[in-house]
């Protein structure tokens, strides 16, 4: 085995990582100056887009994580169709956030299917995706991103649950405890390093989210990242787009942290 | 006790009304005429389907492109990734070596970053070093953003695999490269299959780099984005399920996989 040593075997990686890690790193750090920062802040945008991506994660993620912790345990119940009922609910684990937009755009916008039911139950249609609507169309994007992004809570939930032995539970329910006691007191307490896995991973990604908004509110509902993506492609100013990427990276960076110390833990 | 099971059955029916209900809209909406989604209110059922949309998608400049390169750009991730991780998992599994445990923290500190907000300076860097505008480029990022995951998988995968096995063969002659490839591999293979198709979505679905470092050579995700503002809702409902076909048959292969991948990486 001395042949190919282990430091071998990783080195190849440990290249590839740091070169498309570092290198653009210290290339974006010294590409974005202060006036670049300053036009960033001074940008209409910059500050919508600073704050919708906070309410998206404030808002998305509990709601989420009640959906992805209630799907769960609905699945621990071990219903009929059980199969059926995760291979359908795991399905948007492979779906891109554009491909969630462009599917619920078929259901919010104006002349779309949500105001198509509706009028066959004779109520009027809404503008959803309004300009003039933006708490229908910060929903709308909660909807999206809700549908999209739970698979991925649920299946670390699920397997955190499998993890829990079964007599725990049994035993608290010899013991006279009803379900809600016995969800408080045995099942979320076991379940606290998957959740906190979930929590770091999804508030990262979250932070990510951009294309559900572009797809469904154009530019009219402006996240960080899609403001890089603005920057870049469409103002054709790479410095700024890169101000605002590292913007998004120390954020990441404190959550990443976050996420190590849990794992440690 | 009945009632119960009741509520049970409605609850889970529910949500996979909530799942599945927009999957069957987007899959009508792309394969209704165009005629009949200018029309108000939609009809909700499959009564006027038409090829129409979806092959008017299909035509248009750029989607067969953007497929091929998306293709492209998935499989060369696939390869790559593996190349370069499969090693990498196998030391985790096999070796406690000095520089495991830093390594194992800077695979987590990776891919918990957001590799895609570097695509602006990488995006320089590819212009300087001619790798721009191409699907190389758009490659060697995605495998970027899968390698940490395939690492960690893969190494799962490598300790499923019982190390006496491995050391049978040696005992018997083999030498370590051959009981590798003889004996472990054939065994691992399965799982190896799982990170690749996991890898493939990855890259699939992977939209911002990929519009960021190229022009012309879009890969199927970045068209449908950069095309989306100017285009009628007839081409980005048929883009939707374009987008998501490849999905569906992810989960359907990969179903038996997908807990114990998540499982063991994630905590």
């Amino acid at each position: 085995m001395k042949l190919r040593g282990p430091l071998l075997l990783i080195a190849p990686s440990l290249i590839f990582l740091t070169a498309l890690f570092a290198w653009p790193l210290v290339a974006g750090l010294s590409q974005a100056n202060g006036a670049d920062i300053r036009r960033m802040l001074d940008d209409a945008y910059f500050w919508p887009a600073a704050r919708n991506t906070a309410l998206l994660i404030v808002v998305l993620i509990p709601l989420q994580f009640a959906l992805a912790i209630a799907m769960a345990l609905l699945l621990r119940a071990r219903p009929r169709f059980a199969g059926v009922y995760f291979y359908i609910w795991v399905i948007p684990l492979a779906i891109s956030d554009l491909a969630a937009g462009l599917v619920w755009l078929a259901v919010f916008t104006d002349r779309g299917y949500l105001n198509s039911a509706l009028s066959q139950l004779h109520i009027e249609g809404y503008a959803w995706l309004s300009y003039q609507h933006p708490v229908t169309m910060f929903l709308a994007v909660v909807v999206a991103e809700l549908w999209r992004s739970t698979s991925l809570v649920f299946v670390i939930v699920v397997a955190g649950m499998q993890s829990i032995p079964r007599d725990y539970d049994e035993a608290a329910a010899v013991f006279g405890a009803n379900y809600w006691q016995r969800l408080r007191k045995v099942i979320l307490p076991q379940l606290r390093p998957s959740l906190q896995v979930a929590l770091i991973l999804r508030t990262i990604l979250a932070l990510e989210t951009f294309a559900v908004a572009q797809a469904l509110t154009g530019r009219n509902m402006p996240l960080l990242v899609g403001e890089t993506y603005q920057w870049y492609a469409v103002l054709q100013n790479p410095n700024v787009a890169t101000a605002i990427a590292l913007v998004i990276l120390a954020v990441s960076l404190l959550a990443a942290f976050g996420y190590l110390r849990a794992l440690r833990s | 006790m009945r009632r119960h099971r009741f509520g049970l059955q409605l609850a889970c029916v529910a949500i996979t009304l909530f799942f599945g209900v927009p999957l069957y809209l987007i899959a009508l909406a792309a394969f209704s005429s165009r005629e009949s989604l200018d029309r108000f209110p939609l009809p909700l059922l499959p009564t006027d389907l038409s090829a129409e949309t979806i092959t008017t998608f299909l035509g248009s400049t750029g989607v067969v492109g953007g497929y091929l390169n998306s293709l492209m750009v998935g499989l060369s991730t696939v390869v790559l990734a593996l190349v370069i991780g499969v090693p990498a998992g196998y030391a985790l599994a096999r070796h406690a070596f000095r520089g495991r445990d830093p390594y194992q923290l800077f695979l987590l500190l990776t891919r918990a970053l957001p590799i895609v907000v570097l695509s602006v300076p990488l995006a320089r860097i590819f212009l300087q070093t001619g790798l721009y505008d191409t699907t190389y480029a758009v490659t060697l990022l995605h495998t970027a953003l899968a390698l940490p995951t395939t690492v960690l998988i893969t190494s799962a995968v490598f300790v499923g695999v019982p190390r006496e096995h491995e050391e049978a063969a040696q005992v018997f002659g083999a030498s370590p490269a051959r009981a590798f490839a003889r004996v472990v591999l054939p065994q691992a293979l399965p799982g190896i299959a799982a990170v690749a198709m996991f890898t493939f979505v990855l890259s699939w679905n992977e939209v911002l780099g990929a519009t960021i470092l190229t022009l012309n050579q879009r890969t199927l995700p970045a068209h449908v984005l950069t095309t989306l503002s100017d285009s009628p809702l007839a081409y980005r409902f048929a883009g939707g399920l374009a987008l998501i076909l490849p999905a569906i048959v992810f989960v359907a292969v990969m179903r038996r996989y997908l807990l114990n991948m998540w499982g063991t990486t994630l905590r």
